[in-house]
């Protein structure tokens, strides 16, 4: 077996098996969605009825004004700001003599401040009531009006891109969801994973291993082994990843009634079909077939593909460089400094990806994603809008060998300080003297 | 000595030839070969070093040093702290490629990727990774030189039986006191039983007994066939291992030779006389009494005067003598002697 690879074999076996990787790799999809329902039960159970008192000098808002899970209004006798809490309410509202058409102030007092959420929504209902009662004196039924609404909103846009001649469908919503998760990942990626090649490194260099290792391999091959190993780690995570994701998805669907998917598949029919009416479905069916027709929209095939090699690309791109840090470095501490300007760019790229999922075809973005520095991120945020439509393939094309460029030309540079860093000690290096062993001769 | 050379010598033991001798000389001679050849060839050294030199930035680490070691010597490489010696011995390993000069090692040109297995190195700054086994990390470290994974486990448990340390493998680096990581890299160093061995300060961190311990692995080693190198600052050490030295000074050798040779080249031609009584003057042109401690002297003698002669001075004062030895300065002394004064302990960066 070649040096390299045991050497790699090493790097990944004792990650892969150590406590801490099965450990993130199961819990971080259950934390994920623990995290979401617990916000989403956390922002339900935290809200606490309000009960308004409200004072009405117009006379017409009892009864009308109406409440929710949050708010109840009620409209006692002989309330005032001294005795509202006493008598048990937790804020007056007082409703002034309504001015027509005219921009109007209400105060609600309470003993903490109430929030912004509650106070639209209570703006909401006294505009409701205010509607209301300005249709009434102006002979229009209400009824009348909100079936009049109801049959108006009929409007759909749905975008097609110029796609070989034939038009096809595209969302930009799905879109820039894909782009903000894939240049997200990225991001997180490349800080990561690079950070573990550079402790790695340290620990070597710490453990004052290297030199017995460097007297059996080259030291090009320690460094390439080591990250080509923990990149090894970073893939398997991601596909162990995508299996549970998929694993649970399916377990999700076992738990879908067995008439809904029957509908789900009559609506998949009829859209093939493009003719006659709808078949009549209940909602959640309806919901189902949505998010798998949003869902079909996307070019997955390629966002995957794609994926796997900007992660691969960008990871051995900036790995290459922290590997550099971490042989000059005997310390965390004494590292941070280094890693920096290595981090820096990762940052800045994640701002402009960011930037780029809203705006795919600015400038900035399109130089950004061809860039080595920030493409890895940048292109992820822009590739869901689609190829060749968004980005074209002459950008997609350069922008893959520009990465292929960058990262071998960040493996030599890092090799060729690693050298000469792997072996010192005792000595702290600044970026100056890297740069001169990088470009001296020999 | 105690060298293969001497033990496979066919002219030490007449009655073999060369194509009968045992397996476990390692002897790699061709049948039948005329005597004088085989002499020859079994004299062949196992590293030369032609001219060396190796310049860093601020530094000359290594300017122009020469020389060979035999087949089953030990070596004892020596030096002030800066002197170079971690440089050289980088450059023997294949590390640091030199900018002049070549090393050739076993009659070849030495080969960094080939000759691997040929060496083992274990370095000042060396270490082991803690978490993990250390079967698993000693199997690593040897398949990495280029054994097989079954043969390294079978090297390894060998090695572990004979250093009583079978009960390790399957604990941790970290688990062990600093003497057992140091016994364990040394057995990671020699178990694929290299032509060359390079000890750097193989004794730092061991108490007595595991140091004779080693010890007597590195004579067995070197019986068997190795040449060690044995880089170290404790001069008793070398004076008690090494057959040959050579001490390096600001990257230059300045001194080459056997222990004993070295020695009799720096004595200062002083002898201690044990007497059963002193006389009260001692006048005599041929030496000088330096210290006189009861009835032992030590003496200087002069400038061609040969010891029998002071011998018979005494014998002519009917004075018995009960004990005349020669004096020889020892290797720590030489060695400060030779650096003291050159700076060294404090060099200086310079432009090259």
């Amino acid at each position: 077996m070649s040096k390299i690879s045991l050497i790699i074999q090493r790097e990944y076996l004792s990650r892969v098996r150590s406590r801490s990787f099965i450990l993130t790799t199961f819990l971080t999809p259950l934390l994920f969605v623990a995290l979401i329902f617990g916000a989403a039960y956390l922002s339900y159970k935290g809200k606490t009825q309000i009960k308004v008192a409200v004072v009405d000098e117009n006379g017409f808002f009892k009864d009308r004004l109406k409440g929710d899970d949050d708010l109840q209004f009620y409209f006692p006798e002989n309330i005032d700001t001294s005795n509202y809490l006493s008598k048990g309410y937790s804020a007056l509202l007082t409703i002034t003599k309504l001015n027509t058409s005219k921009q109007q102030t209400f105060y609600v007092r309470s003993q903490k401040a109430i929030g912004v959420d509650a106070s639209q929504s209570i703006e909401g209902k006294i505009d409701d009531v205010v509607e209301d009662n300005m249709l009434q004196q102006s002979g229009i039924m209400r009824s009348r009006l909100d079936s009049i609404h109801k049959n108006s909103h009929i409007a759909k846009i749905v975008s097609l891109e110029e796609n070989e001649g034939a038009a096809k469908e595209s969302n930009q919503l799905l879109a820039s969801v894909v782009g903000y998760v894939c240049g997200t990942l990225i991001y997180l990626v490349l800080l990561i994973y690079g950070m573990m090649v550079l402790r790695g490194v340290m620990e070597e260099k710490t453990n004052r291993i290297a030199e017995v290792i460097v007297s059996s391999v080259k030291p090009f091959e320690l460094m390439m082994g080591k990250i080509v190993g923990i990149g090894a780690v970073g893939l398997t995570q991601f596909i162990m990843w995508i299996i549970l994701i998929i694993v649970l998805f399916t377990g999700a669907q076992a738990f879908i009634p067995h008439d809904t998917m029957q509908q789900v598949q009559a609506l998949q029919q009829h859209n093939s079909m493009m003719q006659g009416n709808a078949p009549q479905v209940s909602q959640g069916a309806q919901f189902i077939f949505n998010a798998q027709h949003t869902l079909n929209t996307a070019n997955w095939t390629l966002i995957i593909c794609c994926f796997i090699f900007y992660f691969l690309g960008g990871y051995l791109f900036y790995a290459s460089l922290f590997a550099a840090v971490g042989c000059v470095t005997e310390d965390v501490q004494s590292s941070q400094s280094l890693t920096l300007p290595i981090t820096m760019p990762v940052i800045f790229s994640f701002i402009i990806g960011t930037n780029a999922v809203q705006v795919p075809d600015s400038s900035l973005a399109i130089w950004a994603s061809i860039i080595p520095f920030s493409s890895p991120i940048v292109m992820m945020s822009r590739i869901a809008y689609g190829v060749p439509g968004t980005v074209p393939y002459w950008q997609l094309i350069s922008s893959i060998v520009a990465l292929i460029t960058g990262f071998l030309f960040t493996t030599w540079l890092a090799g060729k300080i690693y050298r000469t860093g792997i072996l010192m000690y005792g000595k702290k290096t600044s970026w100056k003297e890297m740069w001169k062993w990088a470009f001296r001769r020999s | 000595m105690k060298t293969t050379v001497q033990v496979c010598d066919p002219a030490s033991s007449p009655g073999q030839a060369a194509g009968t001798m045992p397996q476990s000389f390692n002897c790699w001679l061709p049948k039948n070969l005329p005597l004088h050849l085989t002499r020859n060839k079994l004299q062949m050294n196992i590293l030369e070093l032609h001219h060396l030199k190796k310049y860093f930035a601020t530094q000359k680490a290594v300017d122009d040093i020469s020389f060979d070691i035999e087949q089953g010597n030990i070596f004892g490489l020596l030096g002030p702290n800066g002197a170079g010696k971690t440089t050289l011995l980088r450059m023997i390993t294949g590390i640091f490629y030199p900018d002049e000069g070549e090393v050739i090692l076993d009659g070849k040109k030495f080969d960094p990727v080939a000759d691997i297995i040929k060496i083992g190195y274990m370095p000042e700054e060396r270490g082991l990774y803690k978490k993990m086994k250390i079967g698993d990390q000693a199997t690593y470290l040897a398949q990495l030189k280029g054994l097989s994974k079954n043969d390294a486990i079978q090297k390894i448990k060998f090695w572990f039986e004979r250093l009583e340390m079978q009960s390790w493998w399957n604990k941790k680096v970290e688990d062990l006191s600093k003497g057992m990581s140091q016994k364990l890299q040394f057995v990671t160093t020699v178990l694929h039983e290299p032509k060359l061995i390079i000890l750097d300060e193989p004794f730092s961190g061991l108490d007595p007994v595991n140091a004779n311990l080693i010890k007597d692995e590195i004579y067995g080693l070197a019986q068997r066939g190795s040449t060690i190198i044995f880089s170290t600052h404790r001069m008793e050490q070398v004076e008690e291992i090494c057959d040959r030295i050579v001490l390096v000074n600001l990257g230059k050798k300045i001194l080459d030779g056997t222990v004993q040779q070295v020695k009799n080249d720096f004595k200062e031609n002083k002898f201690s006389i044990q007497l059963n009584g002193v006389p009260a003057t001692i006048d005599s042109s041929l030496f000088e009494v330096i210290e006189q401690q009861a009835n032992k002297l030590t003496v200087k003698i002069n400038e061609g005067v040969k010891s029998n002669d002071i011998l018979k001075y005494f014998i002519d004062q009917q004075i018995n003598i009960e004990g005349f030895n020669e004096i020889l300065p020892s290797l720590n002394n030489i060695f400060i002697r030779l650096v003291e004064g050159t700076k060294s302990t404090t060099r200086q960066f310079q432009k090259i």
